[in-house]
C-alpha cells in the first residue's frame, strides 16, 4: 500500500506514545539512575558510579545465570523447531480435523503460565503426579525437587509442551499458504518428498519460521514464571534463570543499585536481539521482493 | 505536587538523557532539513536510515562501554573516545 | 484427487504390463482405506501429550485430597465437587478472579482504545520517525518484565496506587500496547485506502469515518486484538503480583502462595488451575484462525 506522508498522524500515535513513555521510559530512566547509585533507603542516595556494573560483569553469580539462560534457549529451540515443524506438516490440511487440531494445540498457549507451572509440578511429583508416579514404577529414580538434571529435564520438556504449538502454528500458517500448483509441478518432476520439503516446503515457511525462532528465543530469554513455580530455581541454583536471578535481587532483597545494574545489562542484550529481530521481520519481504524484482 | 525523589536524579544522569533527547532533536531536524533519511546499503548489506545508523552507534557504544568494564581497569573516560570512533565508522560504512 | 491419479499412471506406465493392474488394484485400495494414514500418528501423539497434563490436573480437581495422596486413581473414584465448592466460596479464593477479571478488562479496554487511531496512523501514514517508533514499541513487547518489576513498583508507590487494579492495568499497557497496535495494523492494512478516500469525498469526517466505516469493516481484528490482551494481561504473573499486596491480588499470585504453604490443598490448587484455563478455552474457537497472527504480532 503507498502510504502518504502526514506529518499530522503523530497525533493518532500521541495517546500510545504518553501511555508507553509513563510505562517504559520512567521507569528506564529510574534504573538509569539507580544504577550509579548506592542506598540505604529513605530515598537517600549515594554516588557509586560504574561500581554495580563492574561488579555484576565480573560476577560468577550473573556469568552463571547467563549461561543458563542461553543453554536453556538452545536446548529448547533444537527441540521445539524441528518437533514444530515435524507436526506441522504431518496437519491436515483441510476438513474439520484442522480446526479441532488448531483448537486442541493452542490450549497450552493459553493457559496462564503460572498454572502451567503449577501443571508440571503436579505431573511431575513422584508421590501424586501421573508422570513423576509412572516413571517411578518403572524403576527411575526421577526426582526433579533435590536432582539438578532432572529439573533441568522437567523445565525443558515443560517448555516444548508450553510453546511448540507456536512453532506449529506459524509453520502451518506458512503452509498452507502454497499453492497446489508447486505440489503437482513436483510431482510431475518425480520430486522426492525431501526435494519437496526442502525446495518447496521449507523455503515457503522461511519467513513465519524465523519469526517462530526469534519469538522462542526472546520469550525462552526472559522465562521467570514457570521455572520460579515448579523449582524456584533451585536446586541449588542450577535452574536460576537471568529473570528469576533478578527478582530475587531487586523486590526480594531490594538491592537497588546491583539489581538496576543488572536490569540495564539485560535490557542491552533484549534491545540488542530486538533490533536482529525487527530488522530480520522488515527486511525478509522486502529481500525476497527485490530478488524477485531483479530476475 | 509530585514527588520526583524516588527517581534519585543525579547530574551525571541527567546530562546522559539530555545527550540523547538533543541527538534525537538533532536527528529530527536534519530529517527535516533534507528529507528521506538518506537510505543504502552499507557493509550490513540490507536498507540503514540516518535513524538506524544513530541507533547501531548508541547500542554499540554501549557495549563498547560494557565491555571496557569488563575487561579493563581503565577509566570509562577513554571508552568515549572507542565510542566516538566507532561511531563514526557505523555513519560511513553501514 | 487428480493429481494422485495422473501418479499413480505415470507410475504404473512405467511397469511391466504384468503388474500394471496389481500396481493399479494396490493404488485403488490405498486409496479406499486412506481414511487413516501412518501420518495422521503425529499430530494424534502430539496433541495426546499436550493433554495428559491437563487431564491430570481436571483429574485431581474432582478428588478429594485424601484420594490423591493416599491412592493413584486415573479418574476420581469418588467424584466430588468440594474443591470448586471451596472456591466459589472463600473470598480470598474468588475475589482472586475479581480483581484478576476486573485488571484484565481494564487493561483491554485501554490498550485496545489507545491502539486504534496509532495503527491506523501506522498503517496510513508515513510521518517523521514512523520505523523508529514502531521498533521502540516492539521493544516494550520484548523487554523482560523482570526488568520492570522493580521501577514499576517505586512509580506507583510514588503515586500511591500500589493494590489498585489501575496500576497493574496500566502496567502490563507495556506489553499489550505494542500488541494490540501491531494486530490491528496488519487488518487494517487488509483494507483498501480507496475506501478512506471515498468516504472523505462524500464528505465524512474523520471521527465518523472512524466510527461508522473503518471500525465496522476490521471489527474481527478488534476483537481478535482484545483477545490477545486480555490473554497476555491474564498469564502474566510477575508484575501483577509485585503491585499488589491483598485488595487487587490477583488469583495466579493467590495460587503461588497456596503452593508455598504448609499443609497443600492439593485438590483446591487443581480446581483453581482448571477454573484459570475456561476463559481461554471457551474463547478459542473462535480465535482458532488468528492465534498464530496474534503471537507473531500480527506478521503472519
Amino acid at each position: 500500500m503507498n502510504k502518504t506522508f502526514d506529518n499530522r498522524a503523530w497525533f493518532l500515535v500521541l495517546p500510545v506514545l504518553l501511555l508507553v513513555a509513563f510505562s517504559a521510559v520512567i521507569p528506564l530512566m529510574t534504573v538509569v539512575n539507580y544504577s550509579v547509585q548506592d542506598t540505604f533507603g529513605n530515598n537517600e542516595f549515594f554516588w557509586a558510579g560504574t561500581d554495580w556494573f563492574v561488579d555484576t560483569l565480573t560476577s560468577d553469580r550473573f556469568h552463571a545465570a547467563l549461561l543458563r539462560n542461553l543453554a536453556f534457549s538452545a536446548v529448547i529451540l533444537a527441540i521445539e523447531v524441528p518437533l514444530g515443524i515435524l507436526v506441522a506438516l504431518a496437519m491436515p490440511k483441510k476438513g474439520v480435523w484442522v480446526s479441532v487440531c488448531l483448537v486442541l494445540m493452542a490450549l497450552p498457549l493459553l493457559i496462564p503460565w503460572n498454572v502451567v507451572g503449577t501443571i508440571w509440578q503436579v505431573f511431575g511429583r513422584t508421590d501424586i503426579g501421573l508422570l513423576g508416579r509412572t516413571l517411578a514404577s518403572l524403576g527411575l529414580d526421577y526426582n526433579y525437587v533435590q536432582d539438578p538434571v532432572d529439573a533441568w529435564v522437567t523445565l525443558i520438556v515443560m517448555d516444548v509442551w508450553h510453546w511448540t504449538s507456536l512453532v506449529v502454528l506459524l509453520c502451518y500458517a506458512g503452509l498452507v499458504s502454497i499453492p497446489d500448483a508447486y505440489y503437482q509441478a513436483a510431482k510431475i518432476d518425480g520430486a522426492s518428498r525431501w526435494a519437496v520439503f526442502r525446495f518447496i516446503q521449507l523455503p515457503k515457511m522461511g519467513r513465519v519460521l524465523l519469526i517462530a525462532v526469534l519469538l522462542r528465543f526472546m520469550d525462552s530469554f526472559m522465562i521467570y514464571t514457570e521455572p520460579f513455580v515448579v523449582t524456584g530455581g533451585g536446586p541449588g541454583n542450577t535452574t536460576t534463570f537471568l529473570s528469576i536471578d533478578l527478582v530475587k535481587m531487586a523486590v526480594g532483597q531490594f538491592d537497588l543499585g546491583p539489581a538496576a545494574a543488572m536490569s540495564l545489562i539485560y535490557f542491552l542484550i533484549i534491545l540488542l536481539m530486538s533490533w536482529v529481530f525487527y530488522t530480520v521481520m522488515t527486511n525478509a519481504g522486502t529481500d525476497r521482493a527485490n530478488r524477485e524484482g531483479a530476475q | 505536587m509530585l514527588d520526583f525523589s524516588w527517581m534519585a536524579w543525579t547530574w551525571p544522569t541527567v546530562a546522559f538523557f539530555l545527550t540523547i533527547a538533543a541527538l534525537i532533536a538533532a536527528m529530527g531536524v536534519w530529517e527535516w532539513a533534507s528529507p528521506g533519511g538518506a537510505p543504502r546499503f552499507g557493509i550490513l548489506r540490507f536498507q540503514t536510515t540516518r535513524g538506524d545508523r544513530l541507533f547501531l552507534s548508541l547500542l554499540g557504544s554501549a557495549f563498547i562501554c560494557l565491555g571496557w568494564l569488563w575487561l579493563t581497569e581503565v577509566p570509562l573516560a577513554y571508552a568515549l573516545g572507542v565510542c566516538v570512533l566507532y561511531a563514526i565508522l557505523v555513519f560511513r560504512l553501514v | 484427487m487428480t493429481t494422485t491419479d495422473i501418479g499413480a499412471r505415470t507410475g504404473a506406465d512405467a511397469l511391466p504390463p504384468a503388474l500394471h493392474s496389481e500396481a493399479a488394484i494396490k493404488a485403488r485400495t490405498r486409496q479406499a482405506s486412506g481414511r487413516f494414514r501412518p501420518k495422521a500418528l503425529i499430530p494424534i501423539l502430539y496433541i495426546v501429550f499436550l493433554l495428559l497434563p491437563i487431564y491430570w490436573l481436571v483429574n485431581m480437581s474432582f478428588k478429594t485430597n485424601t484420594e490423591i495422596l493416599s491412592s493413584f486413581t486415573l479418574i476420581p473414584a469418588n467424584p466430588t465437587l468440594r474443591n470448586y465448592e471451596v472456591i466459589f466460596t472463600d473470598p480470598s479464593w474468588y475475589m482472586g478472579y475479581v480483581n484478576s477479571i476486573i485488571y484484565v478488562v481494564m487493561n483491554m479496554v485501554i490498550s485496545v482504545a489507545v491502539a486504534l487511531p496509532a495503527a491506523y496512523a501506522f498503517s496510513r501514514y508515513r510521518f517523521l520517525g514512523d520505523k523508529h517508533l514502531f521498533f521502540w514499541l516492539l521493544t516494550n513487547r520484548m523487554a523482560p518484565p523482570a526488568v520492570f518489576a522493580l521501577p514499576f513498583f517505586q512509580l506507583y508507590s510514588a503515586f500511591g496506587l500500589i493494590d489498585t487494579h489501575i496500576a497493574v492495568a496500566l502496567a502490563h499497557c507495556l506489553f499489550n500496547v505494542p500488541l494490540a497496535v501491531w494486530i490491528l495494523e496488519g487488518f487494517m492494512s487488509g483494507v483498501p485506502k480507496e475506501i478512506d478516500e471515498t468516504a472523505y469525498i462524500d464528505g465524512y469526517s474523520f471521527p465518523r469515518f472512524f466510527f461508522k466505516i473503518f471500525m465496522p469493516l476490521i471489527a474481527s481484528g478488534i476483537g481478535v486484538a482484545a483477545f490477545f490482551c486480555f490473554m497476555f494481561s491474564w498469564v502474566e504473573l510477575l508484575i501483577a503480583r509485585t503491585l499488589t499486596v491483598t485488595d487487587a491480588k490477583p488469583i495466579s499470585a493467590i495460587m503461588t502462595r497456596t503452593v508455598s504453604a504448609s499443609g497443600m490443598d492439593w485438590g483446591v490448587l487443581a480446581a483453581a488451575g482448571v477454573l484459570t484455563i475456561i476463559p481461554g478455552a471457551i474463547v478459542i474457537w473462535f480465535v482458532r484462525n488468528y492465534i498464530a497472527k496474534g503471537f507473531a504480532l500480527g506478521r503472519v
